[in-house]
């Protein structure tokens, strides 16, 4: 793991380190049994067909979890994730990169609270921001 | 986006409805819960795996990876249960057929860890009619809260569906 990040590191603006992550049919099984959601588009490429799509299609919840895994990533061990959320805008495909990533967008302290605003993502090959959100976390201070 | 052109699709009984919480959820966080999910993302902090590291970390177990608020609970028959009487709490029918999951939003007051048992209750705040690209449509805000056995607040949970 990274070393801590602390609050008065961070600056407006700055990206944090993006995850790439390419998920397998394997991948998008395991995800429904954890997650509950076997709904037979995530992985029975028939299925999906039958529904009129032309690929199976990776499961919304699990990119948001991606972005809870870049968040957590950043700010463990010290800080925290307070909120994170996103929209669901475009679809992902089994065995094609989802990049991951954030960048800062404002930085306050709220009584003892280091707190770090972020617009987080989750990005298609073609560039399109397939899960566009925003996120907040405490940091730890080195004061 | 246009102003909606469609005529409304709320009903009065759908305005009762705000704010009206639904019945209770009880789902068990597990170890073997916090793992699968944590595996199933791809997470790599030892935290989410095994409870000496988790508690090496500050936490009394096992911790629940961003996202997880329990393991889901399947109950038999439940689907047809809920087909016959409508969403449990709701006394909502939306004439649109399709719906599309519009976004997620977590937010987090306590550290969950294996051992919590939450029991969550959600509620409808908010519908807004819009005509889009795709037509008219109904986006209908739900709000759940999360609380664990002794009552603490834990999370809440943000999403809206559109219906259209």
């Amino acid at each position: 793991m990274a070393e801590q990040v602390y609050f008065e590191d961070v600056e407006v603006g700055q990206p944090i380190p993006e995850i790439r992550k390419n998920c397998s049919t394997q991948q998008l099984v395991i995800w429904a049994g954890a997650s509950g959601d076997f709904y037979q588009i995530h992985y029975d490429l028939n299925f999906a067909k039958r529904t009129g799509l032309d690929n199976l299609i990776v499961h919304g919840a699990l990119k948001h979890a991606f972005l809870g895994q870049v968040l957590h990533d950043w700010v463990a061990p010290g800080g925290r994730i307070e909120k994170f959320g996103c929209q669901y805008r475009g679809m992902d495909y089994p065995d094609q990169d989802i990049v991951c990533g954030g960048v800062v967008t404002g930085k306050s302290v709220e009584g003892d609270r280091h707190v770090v605003e972020l617009e987080v993502w989750t990005q298609n090959p073609s560039g399109q921001k397939t899960t566009p959100g925003t996120a907040r976390v405490v940091l730890p201070s080195r004061g | 986006m246009a102003e909606s052109a469609a005529p409304s699709v709320v009903t009065d009984d759908m305005r009762a409805q705000l704010g009206v919480e639904g019945p209770e959820t009880v789902s068990e966080v597990t170890t073997t819960g916090c793992r699968l999910f944590a595996r199933a993302v791809g997470h790599g902090d030892a935290i989410f795996f095994d409870a000496e590291a988790a508690r090496a970390r500050g936490y009394r177990d096992v911790v629940a990876p961003p996202g997880f608020l329990g393991t889901p609970v399947y109950r038999p028959n439940a689907e047809r249960a809920e087909r016959a009487e409508g969403p449990p709490g709701e006394g909502i029918k939306i004439p649109y057929k399709r719906i599309l999951n519009g976004g997620t939003t977590y937010e987090y007051f306590e550290p969950i860890c294996a051992g919590d048992v939450i029991t969550s209750r959600g509620k409808v705040t908010e519908y807004q009619e819009r005509t889009g690209s795709i037509g008219p449509m109904l986006i209908v805000y739900r709000e759940t809260t999360y609380r664990r056995a002794d009552d603490t607040v834990v999370a809440k949970v943000y999403g809206n569906i559109i219906h259209y």
